[in-house]
């Protein structure tokens, strides 16, 4: 590589990044990976480290866009590995951040578990590996509403016990696929009748929520701040653990599904450490220590008899009968997204 | 005073006459490199195209002010209105910076006058604890103040037992609890202007005017405030134009339901907008507001000076 200007200050950034890290003097041989915060058990971090003698140097984003925003602000180069969630890995695709694994190259490809092996963001897995996934609804404090809450009807036509008492994410993508499941239209729709009829059900169930948060959502159902609101599966199971008596809502008309991955990114300053790095998440039993620490589920094959016992029987992670699908937020095209930012700024205004 | 502060001292410092180029250079090199060029590329990228998922397009376009201004329907073919929905976060934005403003005027004058008229030996250790809580990070203090003012906080809890209140007042997600953060994040920028003015006045000046029979609030307005006005107005800019900017107060207390400027900025960047040039051209129009008020700041300063002459 010739040493221009760019891969100067990439690697001085990835140099900085070393020296940050623990260790830094002992190891010579690392995997710099671009992680979501408090997403990954230091005891796994550790045990790479043991197993491989690579050191691993984290860094942390703390959404999907702006992971996106700080790649293409110009970090791509700096970092092997990425964790994406499932439409981001699409859209970090298309925008040719991806590096491919080629056959062979994953010793352990074959433990990703049947149904994760050819989703729809990544058809033939050919950029990412599972790293974990779950669902995204809204939980209910039990104590404020007894009431059925397997409906979207929670969130966007609340019974007067929740009125005003809802916190919702402060993410477009969510909130806009979940309204979408409520009227029955499919996600980036084009019709424009169905569009005004998504701005117009946002706007009106604006009056019925507190307040936007995502990074404090379960904390804010914990202290009563609010009665109902939007969380993923796992940060509900953690809230009961807390002591609230929320319940997670499976509504018939659909809820959301994600799942974060592992992608090799396009220019990984080390490349082989990266792969090896996945190589190791898709063991088993590392695997399900994750699993045993996050609360969410695996995408690895054999995962499940190594599990807690309390995981397998999580409420959040066992849908009644009766529950709609869960469905992956679709990207939208340019034009649609115009629409929906705008529907979104409206909301906000 | 005719020549303001600007010159203070001239005679001595032509000692340094030479060399006092060179001692700028650091601060132009600073200012340069962290401000100027950063300020010219945002004002670039506002004229330039948006890519998809941010990200701009090397071509010249007003698609960015074009959005700001006009309002073209939900689809975006509409004939264009006025677009009022931007202006509204701005005035927002303005408002709230502006009662934080009046809130840490409020509370931070009668503070620094309190300071000021302590006994020297003890007037650093007041400054001193003034600045104590700054030594925590902003995020955690606000946080924290969330937590006291929650409904099942302490505040609520301690008005509840005492019987002022018979159910919790709510504060957390208010615009109130905004202009309380804010108030709360900035007010030692307040305090400290004002109080190096008021420590500065002679105080013999309020001893004459009440010799000459003007009232506390006559000596107050008529002789205290002219002469540390300009402690005032520089603890005004200094609370007001963070505040205007600041987005970790409103989203942690006021619950982020409306955007404020440096939200509405933050989503074209980091958000699903990914609209970078639309970003670039309301910081640039944020910008521009700033500049103009400490214009007139400074306008008026000037007069101000020219009448004591």
């Amino acid at each position: 590589m010739k040493p221009t200007l760019n891969s100067i200050l990439k690697s001085g950034t990835a140099a900085l990044a070393l020296t940050l890290g623990a260790n830094a003097a002992v190891a010579d041989e690392q995997v710099v990976v671009y992680h979501w915060f408090e997403y990954m058990p230091q005891e796994l971090v550790d045990k790479f480290t043991e197993e491989t003698g690579i050191e691993v140097v984290i860094d942390t984003f703390d959404s999907n866009e702006s992971l996106l925003a700080s790649l293409k602000a110009g970090a791509l180069g700096t970092y092997d590995v990425a964790v994406p969630g499932d439409y981001m890995v699409a859209i970090m695709n298309s925008e040719g951040m991806l590096d491919t694994l080629e056959e062979g190259e994953l010793t352990n490809r074959a433990n990703i578990s049947e149904e994760w092996a050819n989703p729809s963001f990544d058809p033939g897995r050919q950029h990412s590996i599972p790293y974990q996934w779950g669902s995204t609804s809204f939980a209910v404090n039990r104590d404020a509403y007894s009431g059925d809450i397997n409906t979207t009807d929670i969130l966007f036509n609340p019974p007067t016990e929740l009125q005003g008492r809802i916190n919702m994410f402060d993410s477009q993508g969510e909130v806009m696929a979940l309204a979408s499941l409520h009227l029955g239209i499919p996600q980036c729709s084009t019709d424009r009748a169905e569009l005004s009829a998504l701005n117009d059900l946002l706007q009106e169930a604006k009056q019925h929520w507190i307040s936007f948060n995502s990074d404090t959502a379960k904390e804010v159902l914990v202290s009563g701040d609010a009665a109902a609101g939007m969380i993923y599966d796992g940060f509900n199971a953690k809230a009961r653990e807390e002591g609230a008596n929320t319940e997670y809502a499976f509504p018939t008309q659909g809820y959301v599904a994600w799942m974060d991955n592992v992608v090799l990114l396009e220019d990984a300053p080390n490349r082989e450490n990266g792969i090896r790095f996945m190589d190791f998440l898709l063991e088993p039993e590392n695997a399900a220590m994750l699993t045993n620490w996050t609360a969410y589920a695996s995408g690895v094959e054999g995962v499940t008899p190594l599990l807690d016992e309390a995981l397998r029987t999580l409420p959040e992670a066992n849908p009644p009968a009766e529950a709609g699908a869960a469905v992956f937020i679709e990207v939208c095209d340019q034009e649609t997204q115009a629409v929906y930012d705008t529907i979104w700024t409206n909301l906000k205004n | 005073m005719a020549a303001g502060a600007s010159s203070g001292g001239s005679a001595k410092s032509d000692t340094y006459a030479e060399a006092r180029n060179w001692l700028l250079l650091p601060s132009w090199i600073v200012i340069g490199i962290f401000v100027l060029i950063p300020v010219i590329l945002m004002l670039i990228y506002s004229f330039l195209t948006k890519e998809f998922r941010g990200g701009v397009i090397w071509e010249f376009s007003l698609a960015a002010y074009d959005q700001f201004f006009f309002d073209r329907g939900l689809f975006g073919d509409s004939p264009p209105v006025i677009e009022w929905t931007y202006i509204n976060i701005f005035w927002r934005s303005i408002w709230q910076a502006g009662l934080a403003t009046l809130l840490s005027l409020a509370i931070g004058f009668p503070t620094a006058y309190f300071i000021a008229t302590r006994p020297e030996k003890i007037r650093p250790a007041w400054v001193f604890l003034i600045t104590i809580p700054y030594w925590v990070n902003l995020l955690i203090r606000t946080v924290s103040m969330k937590f006291l003012l929650r409904d099942q906080g302490p505040l609520n809890d301690f008005l509840l037992s005492i019987g002022v209140i018979s159910d919790p007042i709510h504060i957390v997600n208010t615009n109130f609890a905004v202009q309380l953060g804010l108030f709360y994040s900035y007010l030692p920028f307040m305090v400290l202007p004002i109080y190096a003015s008021v420590e500065r006045y002679n105080f013999a000046l309020s001893e004459a005017a009440a010799d000459l029979y003007a009232t506390k609030w006559v000596t107050l307005r008529r002789v205290l405030l002219p002469a540390v006005k300009p402690g005032v107005i520089a603890g005004c800019i200094l609370v007001f134009v963070p505040s205007l900017g600041s987005f970790l107060a409103p989203d942690l207390l006021g619950g982020a339901r409306n955007f404020m400027i440096g939200s509405l900025i933050e989503e074209q960047f980091k958000g699903n907008a990914g609209n970078w040039p639309f970003g670039a051209a309301a910081s640039m129009i944020l910008l521009s507001m700033v500049l103009v008020i400490l214009m007139i700041f400074a306008r008026q300063q000037a007069k101000a000076n020219k009448g004591d002459a």
